[in-house]
């Protein structure tokens, strides 16, 4: 098969290799969208390189057929900053967790947003660390059982979109495991975006915290659309307080991408308070890592040697 | 050697971190390696960026040692001192040989200065001096009626004593001064101008007060081949050299870290030879943006010293398993902890060869001086990508900062580096290997090869995860056999002396001219002992036991507890002795001369 014939082919992303993942594991439905985008997308299968750390979501290198390292805990962005700056023409995926990313690699996921990097970055949040058995993560919310913690979480668990949003990013999005049209769309954008695109996918682990989404409830974010909310539609006060308003009212949100200043008020919207908005949450361009020059060599090092 | 006996000269400067002794000391021997002189240097300045004027812990100082012959370390003594201030004195008369000059600056012997300096009478009346030839200039008045018409500003004008001091020193060594460089195009021609009137006067007093010449050599009339070149530049240079020969890009991504930050800079103002740099966010984040960088196909290198080697054993861990091509610089200093960034010590060794959990052997590498650096460097690199190998390099402080006289090669002379790239076939299997036992590279970009590596163990071939007893057996083996077999024709160990007697001295890293000197002298007096010096750590080259097995006595000398005694112990199963040093002060030729001798003499009998 010629390149641009595998190219639109799902099966030409899936490896060999048995996936190893529990039977029910969200990762599954994560893997299969994120196939059938590569497909969609112009570049050839040979120029993406899919990075990871360690835990669950860092088996999924093995499992599409494209370059891939499995690296070590936490390190992935660091990893992908390398292989991109290296080789600026590839299409670089980083996949990560809420413990690989968030805990032990949130130093390098900061700075890698601060430089804007452009790293498509696929962020697996189950709320637990799954792969080494039940223990609690920087995003398990207060009172989740932890077999590191008698008496359950008791800290304040991050604000991931908070902690992006201030961290620099220019794209934020949300997607959910079962939501899959929405995931396969927010996995189209941050394809498409310039610079870092950390998406946040919540996803469920059904051996370790099943269910942990099931009450959440969730909401659709779309450019220049109101937020539904249970009774109306998303507002906010003159401080900026999220409330319920009727739709058509003068205090009621409508989504833009780019209004940077609305953002981390809508990031505010918790559970089990408010749905969480899926989606893109910002879209912004901003200049990119290493993108306004070239390095090409011009000079020999002869010349320094003469 | 050469037989012919010429005296070497040594000149050291001294002051407060201000005073730009560094600078002066700099383009002195600039001059020198311009001139075909062979020199070290050895540069010994505070971690602090300005402790107190006048303090004891803001001392500077800068030796150079320069003959027209073979010049293996900055001297065990000075010829000639010249000591800014008080505190300057204090911390270095012991440098200075009986006899010889010292310099002052008599307008810093303050009340003050002499508090700072912990002094509590004069030392140019108590009779410490006695027995040196003592020269005490007010450098201060000199240089401000030098430059009472520059237009420049008291402490502007002050600051440019260092270059009446130098005047002084090339009236000593009989060089001439429009050779001395005044500064470069960022110093600015006022400036310049400033220095050049300072740098007359301090000549013109030298001439007054009927100072001696010192070098009574004829000067040359045309320059000497050649150039000083510090550690850490000839360092960058080889490791440039290596990717330009490879047909690669140069990659490299540090951490600030004294004493290793100028390969960072050195590399990041080198964009226009293609090279790529990143300061990354921390010591972990650099050596992972290399590995990234090596696969996806750059020669690939990060730079640091101790503190940062700790950091980045889990990161060398997975280079070892993924056995992608990654070079790391360990420019090592005084430990433990943040120990001395300023100075040199070769304690790093045990955490190269050993510092990953598992077995996770790697080639070890030691520059063994300034110039030396180059050619390390090109090294490591050529075994890195020939063996898809992370390899450790190891510098120290006093290497990086000290310089020499070099020659460069011409480029084309360098031997070859030929990455072994991947050919796309049916399916690729990424860890199949050549008769080496090295497997291909196959980089992102190049359609047909698509694989996933990491850092779970895998299958021996087609490289999937597998957790077989049997399969870890042999995957341990086959990296181990793989990294045995990396070892650089280049990088030989330096022989010298007898084939059998007595004493074998055995050293690596910056010690070479210390240990060479003390044990050249002995030999020249009719002692048969000699030095072997390593030049790669692991593997040890194969003829080190025999060698070893003709003498009676072994003695390894660095500056650690005996990291290299413990290997050399284990490997070669010998009854080797350490002669060992850890004050961050490097070894002087005497005190290797003294051991040496008592060696010898205790070995008598063996004759």
């Amino acid at each position: 098969m010629t390149a641009p014939e595998a190219a639109r082919d799902v099966a030409a992303f899936q490896s060999r290799d048995e996936v190893r993942w529990c039977p029910g594991c969200g990762d599954f439905s994560i893997l299969k969208q994120f196939q059938r985008v590569l497909a969609e997308l112009p570049a050839p299968r040979e120029n993406h390189v899919v990075v990871s750390g360690i835990g669950c979501s860092s088996r999924l290198p093995y499992y599409v057929e494209t370059y891939g390292v499995h690296g070590i805990h936490g390190r992935a962005p660091a990893l992908a900053t390398g292989v991109k700056s290296a080789r600026p023409e590839l299409t670089v995926w980083v996949v990560t967790g809420d413990g690989d990313g968030l805990s032990i690699g949130l130093n390098h996921l900061l700075h890698t947003l601060r430089r804007n990097v452009d790293l498509k970055i696929l962020l697996f949040n189950n709320h637990v660390y799954g792969l080494t058995k039940g223990q609690h993560s920087p995003t398990s919310p207060v009172g989740q059982a932890s077999r590191t913690l008698g008496a359950g979480v008791e800290d304040r668990p991050l604000d991931v979109a908070a902690l992006a949003l201030a961290g620099g990013a220019g794209f934020f999005a949300r997607a959910w495991d079962r939501d899959t049209e929405g995931l396969r769309n927010v996995l189209r954008r941050a394809a498409a975006h310039r610079g870092t695109a950390l998406v946040e996918v919540f996803q469920n682990c059904p051996v370790f915290n099943d269910g942990a989404f099931d009450e959440a409830g969730f909401t659709a974010l779309a450019a220049g659309e109101p937020v539904a909310l249970d009774g109306g539609v998303l507002g906010f006060d003159a401080l900026l307080t999220p409330q319920v308003v009727a739709p058509g009212s003068p205090r009621a949100y409508v989504h833009d991408e780019t209004a940077q200043s609305l953002h981390l008020a809508l990031a505010g919207l918790h559970a089990p308070e408010w749905p969480v908005p899926l989606g893109v949450l910002r879209a912004v361009e901003r200049p990119v890592f290493g993108a306004a020059r070239e390095v090409k060599r011009r000079r020999s090092v002869a010349e320094l040697l003469g | 050697m050469s037989a012919a006996f010429e005296p070497a000269h040594v000149v050291r400067f001294a002051g407060d971190s201000g005073d730009g002794i560094q600078l002066s000391g700099k383009r002195f021997a600039e001059r020198l390696a311009a001139e075909g002189n062979e020199l070290a240097t050895a540069p010994d300045f505070p971690a602090e960026i300005r402790a107190p004027a006048g303090s004891l812990a803001g001392v500077s100082a800068f030796q150079v040692q320069f003959a027209g012959r073979d010049v293996l370390t900055a001297g065990d003594h000075a010829d000639v001192l010249v000591a800014m201030n008080p505190a300057a004195l204090v911390t270095n008369l012991a440098s200075l040989r009986r006899g010889g000059l010292l310099i002052l600056n008599g307008a810093a012997f303050t009340a003050r200065n002499l508090k700072h300096a912990g002094l509590a009478d004069d030392p140019r009346a108590d009779g410490s001096l006695d027995g040196l030839r003592v020269v005490d200039v007010d450098l201060d008045e000199l240089t401000l009626a030098a430059l009472a018409d520059s237009g420049l500003r008291r402490r502007e004008a002050l600051r440019c004593r260092n270059y009446t001091a130098l005047g002084l020193v090339c009236w000593l060594y009989g060089q001439p001064l429009d050779a001395v460089s005044c500064g470069t195009e960022r110093t600015g021609a006022a400036l310049r101008a400033a220095n050049a009137l300072a740098l007359r006067a301090g000549r013109d007093l030298a001439e007054t007060l009927e100072l001696p010449h010192l070098d009574a050599r004829e000067r040359p009339a045309e320059p000497g081949p050649g150039r000083l070149v510090t550690g850490n530049e000839a360092l960058a240079l080889g490791l440039m050299a290596a990717a330009e020969r490879a047909g690669l890009d140069l990659y490299y991504s540090g951490y600030p870290i004294t004493p290793a930050s100028d390969l960072l800079q050195f590399l990041a103002a080198r964009e226009a030879f293609g090279v790529r740099t990143l300061q990354a966010e921390d010591e972990i984040g650099a050596a992972c943006a290399a590995l990234g960088a090596s696969f996806a196909g750059a020669l690939a290198v990060t730079g640091t010293s101790g503190p940062g080697m700790d950091l980045k054993s889990e990161t060398l861990g997975l280079a070892v398993s993924l056995e992608l091509p990654l070079v790391v610089v360990d420019v090592q200093r005084a430990g433990p902890s943040t120990g001395i960034p300023t100075r040199a010590e070769q304690s790093d060794l045990d955490l190269a060869l050993h510092g990953r959990h598992g077995e996770a052997p790697l080639p070890v590498i030691a520059a063994r001086g300034p110039a030396h650096c180059f050619e390390a460097a090109y090294a490591a690199a050529r075994l890195a990508v020939e063996h898809m190998t992370p390899v450790i390099l190891l510098s120290d402080a006093a290497i990086a900062n000290g310089s020499q006289r070099w020659q460069p090669p011409a480029l084309e002379a360098l031997a070859p580096i030929a990455p072994g790239y991947a050919q796309a076939g049916d399916t690729f299997a990424p860890y199949e290997r050549d008769q080496r036992g090295v497997r291909a590279w196959a980089t992102p970009g190049t359609p047909g090869l698509e694989h996933r590596i990491g850092g779970l163990e895998k299958r021996d071939g087609d490289g999937e995860i597998c957790y077989d007893p049997a399969n870890h057996q042999r995957m341990t083996d086959l990296r181990a056999a793989k990294v045995a077999g990396a070892v650089s024709e280049g990088l030989a160990p330096d022989d010298f002396g007898a084939e059998q007697g007595c004493l074998l001295v055995v050293s690596w890293g910056g010690t070479f001219g210390a240990v060479r000197s003390a044990v050249a002298q002995l030999a020249a007096h009719g002692h048969t002992l000699a030095h072997t010096h390593l030049h790669q750590l692991h593997p040890l080259p194969p003829g080190l036991a025999t060698r070893a097995r003709h003498f009676k006595r072994v003695l390894v000398a660095e500056l650690n507890q005996g990291q290299l005694l413990r290997a050399l112990r284990a490997a070669l199963l010998i009854d080797a002795a350490g002669l060992n040093k850890v004050s961050g002060q490097p070894f002087t030729v005497d005190e290797v001369r003294s051991r040496l001798a008592g060696e010898l003499e205790a070995l008598r009998d063996c004759a």
